[in-house]
């Protein structure tokens, strides 16, 4: 071969199809990659159904999107039509009840799926090397959900979503120097206003289609380590693992039908039940409303943010409880993933989780002295997980660890 | 090309990558302005009160460049307050002197300085707070008889926007 040739450079028209599938596939290789992505793609064999939810949570990004077009048809973004247009879209549009309905469902269940999702890799050590930028981008997807579903709560125009938004861009006045400047670059406007409502629209559309963009790369990177499994172990031969079809497509498949039972039940029979009262009252800037609670999904933040008693503490504080989670991976300095095998640590991610819900009741209470007291501790556990528990606790302690996928399956069958 | 040529070649790269750069960067200028208040939002909008109707100890509560302005009509007792405290408990140091154009007239905006809720104490069976002003249900941050911030999150003091007496029963805001 000379040295002139462009071997290396110019891809192979060839395909291992015929007919028109090879036709098409010798020009856009996507069948070829689908097939070595999907098709045939080696998953570990011991994958439990916690795996199920990444998954879950992409239909819930297709259904949030498909839902999203359809109510985009109807609604307008202005301070002057925009709660009457989605009243109009509850009571006259053909099934815009529905339509709208689930898309406010979705989004909390998409943020659900999230949050097992983020336990799942917490639990067996997903962040983990090689696998740290499948956790970042992963990260990234929850910022961008988090605007998201700020933007979107904004629309409708209730007194929730007005002063919502008050207080949340009100948390960039915070900013030293160049906060008031911020706000109002925000805002468009000296108060949330039509000029806010029209740009968040805008903003709406375009975070969600920035989170598709990145759930690519949450997919590209997590293929080229391929999936961790609860052992932690990866697999070391063809014996360990499974084909991704048709084992996963219909493990996932199982999985998503018994959670879409769950939205459906809650999509028809309680459909305000995750929403908040007050937002059926058109939005009016002369009154707040006696006790503004955010969206469920955003309550332990919001008690982080109270928690601290200065302003811009508080804010630091808030975002801060989101940029620990970046820098996890370097974090732990534990070598051995899963918390099956690591004692102290598995208390430690569970007291999280419970931190989290502890967090998440206190963000719904009123700020007084008790529940400030109770997210105060909350917080403290919060940063002293992350800061000191992951560095520390991967040098105290002594893990166990099974050799192997096969031997991990061995031992659970023996229990079982 | 020649060796000698290269820091030629260095140099055009440079100075056309920073030309090419400097003028895609400069888009920033118009784009972000268009996101500022437009010329509509920034026209200095002002709004004339009659204070004759508000009896003494009541309250009024009037729009402002969209944000609600308190209009308070104090009492005796609540000046007095207001004037005999000592100012080092204050959080953001003002003597009620400096707040005020009228002793008997506090006008204040109605927006809290912790995260820009609407603070209750305008009507006479709101929750006033511990220091007889306004209590922001948000986030609870207490007001006193001048406005000031007593005790919770927000920073400053309810701000005084400008404003001018034209005759003894009518203001002029802004």
């Amino acid at each position: 071969m000379s040295s002139n040739d462009l071997h290396g450079y110019k891809k192979t028209l060839s395909s291992p199809y015929s007919g028109v599938k090879g036709w098409i596939d010798s020009r856009l290789p996507l069948i070829r990659m689908m097939e070595a992505e999907y098709l045939k793609f080696p998953v570990p064999k011991s994958l439990n159904y916690f795996w199920s939810f990444g998954g879950i949570a992409m239909f819930c990004l297709i259904g949030l999107i498909l839902s999203g077009i359809f109510l985009g048809m109807h609604y307008k973004p202005s301070a002057e039509d925009a709660f009457n247009s989605v009243e109009r879209i509850m009571r006259d549009v053909q099934f815009g009840w529905l339509v709208r309905y689930l898309h406010m469902n979705l989004a909390s269940f998409f943020f659900i799926a999230v949050y097992i999702h983020i336990f799942r890799a917490l639990y067996f050590g997903s962040y983990k090397a090689p696998r740290e930028l499948v956790f970042i981008f992963g990260m990234l997807m929850f910022l961008l959900m988090m605007g998201t579903a700020f933007l979107g709560y904004t629309l409708p125009w209730g007194q929730m979503s007005y002063w919502g938004a008050t207080v949340i861009t009100n948390l960039f006045s915070a900013i030293p120097v160049v906060g008031d400047a911020i706000l109002l670059t925000l805002l468009g406007d000296f108060t949330v206003s039509d000029a806010t409502v029209n740009r968040f629209y805008v903003l709406h559309w375009l975070l969600a289609f920035a989170i598709v963009g990145l759930v690519v790369f949450h997919v590209i990177t997590l293929h080229m380590t391929g999936s961790n499994n609860p052992s932690g172990m990866e697999p070391q031969n063809w014996d360990e693992t499974l084909s991704f079809h048709p084992y996963m497509t219909i493990k996932d498949t199982k999985a998503m039908v018994l959670f879409f039972i769950v939205v459906a039940f809650v999509l028809f029979f309680f459909p305000n039940i995750m929403g908040h009262s007050d937002n059926y009252i058109r939005a009016n800037s002369m009154v707040t409303p006696a006790h503004i609670v955010p969206e469920w999904y955003f309550l332990p933040f919001y008690a982080i943010l109270r928690a601290i008693p200065d302003k811009l503490g508080g804010v630091l504080a808030m975002f801060g409880s989101i940029a620990v989670l970046f820098i996890l991976p370097w974090l732990d300095t534990s070598k051995v993933r899963s918390c099956l095998y690591r004692p102290i640590w598995r208390i430690c991610v569970l007291l999280f989780a419970l931190d989290f819900f502890i967090l998440m009741y206190m963000g719904a209470k009123p700020a007084s002295d008790i529940y400030v007291l109770i997210s105060r501790i909350g917080t403290a556990y919060w940063f002293l997980f992350f800061l000191v528990l992951a560095p520390l606790v991967g040098y105290l302690e002594t893990p166990r660890q099974p050799l192997t996928i096969s031997n991990f399956l061995r031992d659970k069958k023996a229990l079982t | 090309m020649s060796e000698n040529n290269k820091p030629r070649r260095d140099f055009i790269k440079l100075a056309s990558m920073t030309l090419g750069g400097v003028g895609a960067a400069s888009l920033v200028v118009p784009f972000i302005s268009t996101m500022q208040p437009g010329k509509d939002a920034l026209a200095l909008a002002s709004t004339e009160i009659d204070l004759s109707p508000i009896p003494e100890g009541q309250s009024l509560t009037v729009i402002w460049r969209g944000k609600p302005v308190f209009i308070k009509h104090r009492m005796t007792d609540e000046i007095q307050s207001a004037k005999e405290i000592n100012l080092d408990d204050l959080i953001d140091i003002q003597d009620d002197s400096a707040r005020v154009l009228q002793d008997k007239w506090l006008v204040v905006l109605g927006v809290c300085t912790h995260l820009g809720c609407v603070p209750l104490g305008q009507k006479t069976t709101d929750n006033k707070g511990d220091f007889g002003g306004w209590f922001c249900p948000c986030h609870g941050s207490h007001y006193d008889t001048s406005g000031r911030i007593r005790k919770g999150p927000a920073p400053k003091n309810l701000e005084v926007p400008p404003y001018v007496f034209l005759t003894d029963n009518r203001i002029k805001i802004g």
